[in-house]
């Protein structure tokens, strides 16, 4: 499981930041693919991004002027969300990618969070709420409404897009000054932080995530738990890299499907299944 | 918050159907071409600059 869900996981970003052209040009991709979203936090400035980031979209529909219901972007949160619930963040998505193979380096004792946690975790809410919807309708740029998450928080924009287009472009490297060294302060902050912590930044700031988690309970993506089977062994939960149980597996919008207490438990009560669809028998 | 607690066992059939009928109303709307003309510009606050 644990070397599919990493194939998938790089075939997923190779495919969708394949534009090469881009990475050699310091530009990006102008096709119509980019009316389409992804399902994960991919920035669309990236060089090789073929196509478009859902929070960024929603974004990019709430700095209108006057305000409409960002129904495109309501709808790709509905139709992955309920499809794949944070699946997404497990499988799909490069920035929850980069923060596994950092976790990976065997340096510094790992721990699975932060302390605090039961409070931090809501962080991801606030960053929703305040910067994504909030922030966008209200915070000026100018005459203009700025994108609040993407300007001062999101890491994904600094690795994927500014790094590499900074680094061919000429023109745009001449023009990074201080809000530059500020997201890229971040960058580091959760990078650093990710080689010990599993995930901190889909753990604790990513509003997607928050989203997604939403789904989680229905979705039809889901890791089904045979309690009858269960003998409490607790392998599933030490396995879990967000410390979850069992019991909390399905329901909890922490979990991001990534399937390790699946392949930990020895009576085999945990498994991948669709909602509604009658787990099979073993 | 009960549709949260009561859920019924397909209730992702519901979410696919209201995603699919945000999506055809942000058609109409333009919503698209919107994300479009964001999409295919070097968004400057994405990479720090703007």
């Amino acid at each position: 499981m644990k070397r599919l869900r990493l194939t998938v996981q790089l075939l997923f970003t190779i495919v969708t930041n394949g534009y090469m052209y881009g990475f050699l040009e310091g530009k990006i991709y102008q096709g119509s693919l980019k009316y389409a979203c992804v399902p994960g936090l991919n920035c669309y400035s990236c060089p090789g991004a073929i196509a478009a980031c859902p929070i960024g979209a929603l974004q990019a529909l709430l700095n209108q002027q006057g305000f409409q219901v960002p129904f495109a972007a309501l709808g790709v949160f509905f139709l992955f969300g309920s499809l794949l619930g944070r699946f997404v963040c497990g499988w799909l998505c490069p920035f929850g990618l980069v923060q596994d193979l950092l976790h990976r380096i065997p340096i510094f004792k790992k721990k699975k969070r932060l302390p605090f946690h039961h409070i931090l975790k809501y962080g991801k809410y606030m960053v929703l709420i305040l910067l994504v919807c909030v922030g966008s309708m209200f915070l000026f740029g100018g005459y203009v409404k700025s994108p609040a998450f993407c300007k001062y928080l999101c890491p994904s924009g600094t690795l994927l897009g500014a790094i590499p287009l900074l680094g061919a472009n000429e023109a745009l490297r001449g023009q990074a000054g201080s809000l530059f060294v500020w997201k890229l302060g971040i960058l580091i902050g959760i990078v650093l932080l990710s080689v010990k912590v599993y995930r901190p930044f889909c753990q604790y700031l990513c509003p997607l995530g928050a989203i997604y988690g939403w789904f989680n309970r229905f979705s039809l993506v889901q890791i089904h738990w045979e309690e009858e089977r269960c003998v409490s062994c607790s392998a599933c939960q030490r396995a879990c890299p967000v410390d979850l149980s069992a019991q909390e597996v399905s329901r909890s919008p922490e979990c991001i499907r990534c399937g390790k207490c699946v392949d930990a438990c020895p009576q085999k009560c945990l498994h991948f299944c669709g909602k509604g669809v009658r787990a099979t028998e073993r | 918050m009960d549709f949260w607690k009561n859920r019924k066992p397909c209730a992702w059939v519901w979410g696919v159907l209201a995603g699919a009928f945000f999506l055809t109303i942000g058609i109409f709307q333009g919503q698209f071409a919107v994300v479009w003309k964001k999409a295919v510009m070097i968004c400057l606050e994405c990479i720090g600059i703007g």
